[in-house]
This record gives C-alpha cells, sequence and structure tokens, in this order.
C-alpha cells in the first residue's frame, strides 16, 4: 500500500510530517537564560492571578502557566527583526520579546502606563519596537495576520521570519487553512506554532479535532510538520532552529505542534471541571518546564540551589516592581477616550 | 457637476477611472499593491485592473485563491506591518467571509494597540445592486461598514469622484472600505486629466444646486435623484442634489445648509431602509437643523425584503427616479 503510494503521487512529495527528537545541546549561559526567561513567566502570571482575585484585573485574563518552554525555545531560535504574533494568551509571549514586565502589567490593569494606553486590556497588546504584533482576541484572526507579515517581509526581501503561534482550538478555524494555502502557494516565510495544551476552554482536543496529530494539518498544502515536546525548551529550541533555517532560507512556512499543557483554567473565571486533578498533578510533577531546566542546571553543576535562590528573589523583584507600577499608574485620562481611532 | 480644474478634462467610465487611479498610486509608493480574485491574468472579474498586471507585474498585482477571509487577514497582516494593500472583493457580497478581518483587526487595532499600529489598507470593489442576480450577489453593505468606529466608508458615483477618492483612499493612513457600483462602471464622465487630481475623503458635494427640496444620495441613487431632478424642474420643482460621497466620516454641513435653505429633505438609498445610511441622515438631520424642517424627514430606499431576482420585482424592489419624484411632491405637499 504504501508503496503504491509512493508510486502514484507527484515526485514533489517528501515525508512531510515528522515526530521531532532532537534536543539543543545549550551553553551553560544559554540554559541559565531559559530558566530565568521561564521563571520571570510564571512568576508574572502567578502575580496577575492574584491581582486578578483581587479585582484589580478586569474582563477576560488567560495565564500561560505550564507553556512557558514553548515561547522560551521559540524566542531563542529568533533573531532581531523577526516578527510574532500570538492570540490573547500573550502576557509570556512579551515578556520573551523583552517588552517591559512594568507596561504588560499596567496594561492588564488598565492603566495609562500600559502598553496600550490601558486601552487593549490583556488580549489586546502590541509593540510594534519589539516585533511583537499581538495579542488577538479572535481565536484563529493572527493565523492570517501573521501571514501577512510574512508576507510584508517577503515582499521587502528583508529576510525577517514571522512567527505565528495558536491554540489547538484555533486549529480547527477555516482562516488558519486559508493561510496555509497561500504562505506555501506564495512560498511566505512564516513559523505557524500551534499551542496544543490539550483543551480549547473545555473541549479536549480529540472531542474537536478529526485529526489530533496537529503537526499533520499541513500536510494537503505541503507544509512539513514537527510534533515537538514543548515542555522541554531544549527540545523546543532544536525544532525551532530547523523551523527558522527552512523558513529564512526561502523555503516557506513549516507547523511546530508543540506539546504543552496549561496549568491553570482557560481563564480566570474557569473552574476547570473538564480534567481531573490527577491529570494536571500528573503534568506538573512528571512534565513541567520549569523543573526540567532547574534539574539539568543543577546535575551539570552549573548553578547550586543557593544561586538559584538568587534567581528567584531577582526575579520577584521584577514582578513585585511590575505590580507596583501597574497599581500605582493613573487610569487613563478621559480624554484618551476618544484619541487613536484614526489616524 | 463642477469640477474645478485648470488641466483639461478627458471623457472617462468609472472603470478606467478607478484602474489609473490606482496605477497612478502604484506608480508613486512601491508599498502600494493589488490582490483579489482574477485581479491579475484575467484582468478583473469586472476588468477594473485591466493592465496593472503587464505594467506592475505579478509581485504587485496577485491573483489570490477564493479565501477571502484569508487574503483580508493577510492584507491586514501586510498592513500592520507597513505596506500599502489594495484588496479587490469581487463583490461586497462575498466580503461577508471576511468582514471579522475587517472589523475586529483593520478597523480596532489602532485603538487597541494606544496607536501604535497603524491599518492602511484599502479594501474595494463593487456593492449595491448589480443587475438581475438575485438575492446573495446583489445588496448595499454601505451601512454595515459605516457602522465601525476605525474604519473610512466611500461610496463615489462620478467617475472624478471615483479617480479622486479612490486616490485619497489609498493614501490614506486608515483603512478605507471603498464601495464601487456595477452598473456604473461602464458610465461616463469628465474626469480631469493628470495624475494629480485627489478628491479629499469626508467631504460631501451639491452636485445640482435647487431651492425646494434637497435631494441627498451616495452612488447609483445620485444619477437616479439627478434625473429626478430632471423631471421636478420641467414641473417647477427645484431641487438641490447633494452627493455624500464619503460615508464615515459623514459630512452633513451641505446638507444642513441646504436644509437652511429648502426647509425639505428627501434621503435616497438603493440600499435597505431599516438601519440604513439614510437613517443616520434623517437623524442627525432631525438633531441639528428640526426648526428648520416643513415637513417630515422621507426617505426612498429598496423594499424591505431580500432582492427578488424576476425582473418586475425587482424593479418594484428598487428605488427609482419615479419613486424619487413621488416622494419629493410628498415632501412639498404636492402631487
Ligand atoms: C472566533 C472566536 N470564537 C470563540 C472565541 C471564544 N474563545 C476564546 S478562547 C477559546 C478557546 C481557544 O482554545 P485554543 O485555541 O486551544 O487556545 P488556548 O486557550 O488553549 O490557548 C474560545 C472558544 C473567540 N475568542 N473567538
Ligand atoms: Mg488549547
Amino acid at each position: 500500500m504504501a508503496k503504491l503510494a509512493t508510486k502514484k503521487i507527484s515526485p514533489r512529495y517528501r515525508p512531510l510530517s515528522q515526530i521531532a527528537t532532537a534536543t539543543y545541546d545549550a551553553s551553560a549561559e544559554e540554559l541559565k537564560t531559559y530558566y530565568r526567561q521561564m521563571l520571570l513567566m510564571r512568576r508574572f502570571e502567578e502575580k496577575a492571578g492574584q491581582m486578578y482575585g483581587m479585582g484589580l484585573i478586569g474582563g477576560f485574563c488567560h495565564l500561560y502557566i505550564g507553556q512557558e518552554a514553548v515561547v522560551t525555545g521559540i524566542q531563542a531560535a529568533l533573531r532581531p527583526g523577526d516578527k510574532v504574533i500570538t492570540g490573547y494568551r500573550d502576557h509570556a509571549h512579551m515578556l520573551a520579546c523583552g517588552i517591559d514586565p512594568r507596561a504588560v502589567m499596567a496594561e492588564l490593569t488598565g492603566r495609562a502606563g500600559g502598553i496600550s494606553k490601558g486601552k487593549g486590556g490583556s488580549m489586546h497588546m502590541f509593540s510594534v519596537e519589539h516585533g511583537f504584533y499581538g495579542g488577538h482576541g479572535i481565536v484563529g484572526a493572527q493565523v492570517s495576520l501573521g501571514t501577512g507579515i510574512a508576507f510584508a517581509e517577503k515582499y521587502r526581501e528583508t529576510g525577517g521570519v514571522t512567527v505565528a503561534y495558536f491554540g489547538d482550538g484555533a486549529a480547527n478555524q477555516g482562516q488558519v487553512y486559508e493561510s496555509f494555502n497561500m504562505a506555501e502557494l506564495w512560498k511566505l516565510p512564516v513559523i505557524y506554532v500551534i499551542e496544543n495544551n490539550q483543551y480549547a476552554m473545555g473541549t479536549s482536543v480529540n472531542r474537536a479535532s478529526a485529526e489530533g496529530e496537529l503537526y499533520r494539518r499541513g500536510e494537503s498544502f505541503r507544509i512539513p510538520g514537527r510534533q515537538v515536546d514543548g515542555m522541554n525548551v531544549l527540545a523546543v529550541k532544536a525544532a525551532a532552529d530547523e523551523a527558522v533555517a527552512w523558513s529564512r532560507g526561502g523555503n516557506g512556512p513549516i507547523l511546530l505542534e508543540m506539546k504543552t499543557y496549561r496549568y491553570r483554567g482557560h481563564s480566570m473565571s474557569d473552574p476547570a471541571k473538564y480534567r481531573s486533578k490527577e491529570e494536571v498533578q500528573k503534568m506538573r510533577a512528571e512534565h513541567d518546564p520549569l523543573d526540567q531546566a532547574k534539574k539539568r542546571l543543577l546535575d551539570a553543576g552549573i548553578l547550586d540551589e543557593e544561586s538559584l535562590k538568587t534567581i528567584d528573589r531577582e526575579v520577584k523583584e521584577i514582578v513585585a516592581d511590575a505590580a507596583d507600577f501597574a497599581t500605582a499608574s493613573p487610569e487613563p485620562e478621559p480624554s484618551e477616550l476618544w484619541t487613536d481611532v484614526y489616524a | 457637476m463642477s469640477i474645478d480644474v485648470k488641466a483639461g478634462l478627458k471623457s472617462q467610465t468609472v472603470r478606467e477611472a478607478l484602474r489609473d487611479a490606482m496605477a497612478e498610486e502604484m506608480r508613486r509608493d512601491p508599498d502600494v499593491f493589488l490582490m483579489g480574485e482574477e485581479v491579475a491574468q484575467y484582468q478583473g472579474a469586472y476588468k477594473v485592473s485591466q493592465g496593472l498586471l503587464d505594467e506592475f507585474g505579478p509581485k504587485r498585482v496577485m491573483d489570490t485563491p477564493i479565501t477571502e477571509h484569508g487574503f483580508a487577514g493577510l492584507g491586514v497582516g501586510a498592513a500592520f506591518a507597513g505596506l500599502k494593500p489594495i484588496i479587490e472583493f469581487m463583490t461586497f457580497n462575498f466580503a461577508m467571509q471576511a468582514i471579522d478581518q475587517i472589523i475586529n483587526s483593520a478597523a480596532k487595532t489602532r485603538y487597541m494597540s494606544g496607536g501604535q499600529i497603524g491599518c492602511p489598507i484599502v479594501f474595494r470593489g463593487p456593492n449595491g445592486a448589480a443587475s438581475r442576480v438575485a438575492a446573495q450577489h446583489s445588496q448595499n453593505y454601505a451601512a454595515w461598514y459605516a457602522h465601525i468606529p476605525g474604519l473610512k466608508v466611500v461610496a463615489p458615483y462620478s467617475a472624478a469622484d471615483a479617480k479622486g477618492l479612490l486616490k485619497a483612499a489609498i493614501r490614506d493612513p486608515n483603512p478605507v472600505v471603498f464601495l464601487e457600483n456595477e452598473i456604473l462602471y461602464g458610465k461616463t464622465f469628465d474626469v480631469p486629466e493628470g495624475d494629480d487630481w485627489i478628491v479629499p475623503l469626508g467631504k460631501s458635494a451639491v452636485v445640482r444646486e435647487g431651492s425646494d427640496v434637497t435631494l441627498v444620495a451616495y452612488s447609483i441613487a445620485v444619477g437616479q435623484c439627478l434625473e429626478a431632478a430632471d423631471a421636478l424642474a420641467a414641473d417647477g420643482v427645484s431641487a438641490e442634489v447633494i452627493d455624500l460621497r464619503t460615508l464615515r466620516p459623514l459630512d452633513l454641513e451641505p446638507v444642513i445648509a441646504s436644509v437652511q435653505k429648502t426647509n425639505r429633505l428627501l434621503v435616497v438609498e438603493e440600499g435597505w431602509p431599516t438601519c440604513g445610511i439614510s437613517a443616520e441622515v434623517s437623524a442627525r438631520v432631525t438633531e441639528q437643523a428640526f426648526d428648520y424642517l416643513d415637513a417630515p424627514v422621507l426617505r426612498v430606499a429598496n423594499a424591505d425584503v431580500p432582492t427578488p431576482y424576476a425582473a418586475n420585482l425587482e424593479k418594484l424592489w428598487l428605488i427609482s427616479p419615479e419613486k424619487i419624484i413621488t416622494a419629493a411632491k410628498a415632501a412639498l405637499y404636492r402631487d
């Protein structure tokens, strides 16, 4: 059967989808940086959760806790000038892009010091300066938008690539496939990263996806896919390196499915009745991205318990400072209601 | 209609005027490109992009798959990144597939980003009733887009306005929905020569002066108002006709000034009446010039039902000069 198939299909065909097994051989310095980044994301999100509980943050607030290795590993493979776009679960993506935690936290609290002057909120944050194009609240919209940003890179021959992150739930939106088709047709330098955290709100992948192996979703467009252990930052980095080389090399799009997990509810208002406590506990205990990185640092003798504590303290200070800023920053001026509608 | 130009005039169809507007702007700015279904090799489903592929090549004149949601989103992303896309919808009926990207992404991102991200894009294509194509291919979306803060919405009537407004739309740093009309594509008008003819967005224009009643319209309905005004003149009624041209932002100054003179207003729209542009004009004039009105503001719009196919029913459904004349007389309490 397999033989017959290879005979009949076009010679352009190559095995497109694979389970990635490589891990990146990080230097001591890199490993420390990844760990610190992930810790910053975790502590930032924990703080955001607390502040939400205190009523300082309103509306929807989607925490990234558990998924930190994905954005950390991908960002490490990018170079300045590359672009990033994602959905509403975006706080950590911004931190990874090097955006000031103060400006992010103050946006969550809806203050003038927020990165969108308090007018966007948790789901709608941007920083053109850092190549971060949002922060989008409509599930799947960022995939077409990101494809367009990649189109602009190619049009202007910048050599830049664009990373478009989206969820396992978003992977079922029609415009994702419209984008896949155009991206491959026009060989656009876009890296599609599916953050498969197993759930779209309360719907597990298998209840929503006829093909649950999401890394294969690009096959009918001839887009190569890789399934990656998204809890291991070094596996993510290795896959990201391959993807970036592929896209920057003019080969068009590539799809990375990151198998990951969110520990918290979908948003702050989600009691997460659709999964067992044991399931969450097992992921935390056996796959936590920070624990894995920490163990590596200790085992390799790069850091000892004492220096880990120092990092922890430094990160906590950054987060506490961001929280203070976000609480002290004033609300936007009433006149801001009417600005930024038109240029 | 008066066009104040130093250069000469040439006779052109709306179709040619639109094509020239795009070509001139593409010559001027390498960031401008045209994308849509059948815009390149086929030269446009309605031949509006005739010759553009030849002049600008496939990088800047791109045929897309039939994938409105996708290419609208792609265009918006490219505009976020600083390019100036012209996205052609084969007709605006199909832009409903893409309306989320137009509203949620193109219109709102400047606001949501605190002014960081602009979206200099034009969405253009034929809008409104075409001939005998029935309910799904024959509908006016002006009110849908004009409802949205962050968008500009343009709907020209004449070829000169089509050209000057499209050039202004392409240069505008905001997302512009540019509503053309299939039936007008082949209509010929005087258009100023040269490549510096710009008509600013957000300015309505008096296209015929009169003293007894004010007729306000946009797009194809302007032509019908002009026809009606001719007939009314023969009947001793002097009608002033105002072309809104831009529907958002809506420039009602000339309308208010006209109502102060005529004291009677008829708003004409080739589209449904409910929550339409005509409803908006009526509401605003009532708020701003109530004391000048000697009669209720009247509307002439299409029948509030899906577009029928049968020739007789379609005629009943559509506005017409006759319906405008009848309504104008009603506003004057004449019969
Ligand atoms: C078009 C659209 N439909 C529905 C929603 C509501 N909604 C927000 S997030 C979400 C689940 C998305 O899940 P997934 O893509 O897996 O991302 P995750 O939240 O797991 O990061 C839904 C249904 C929305 N925001 N946009
Ligand atoms: Mg998910």
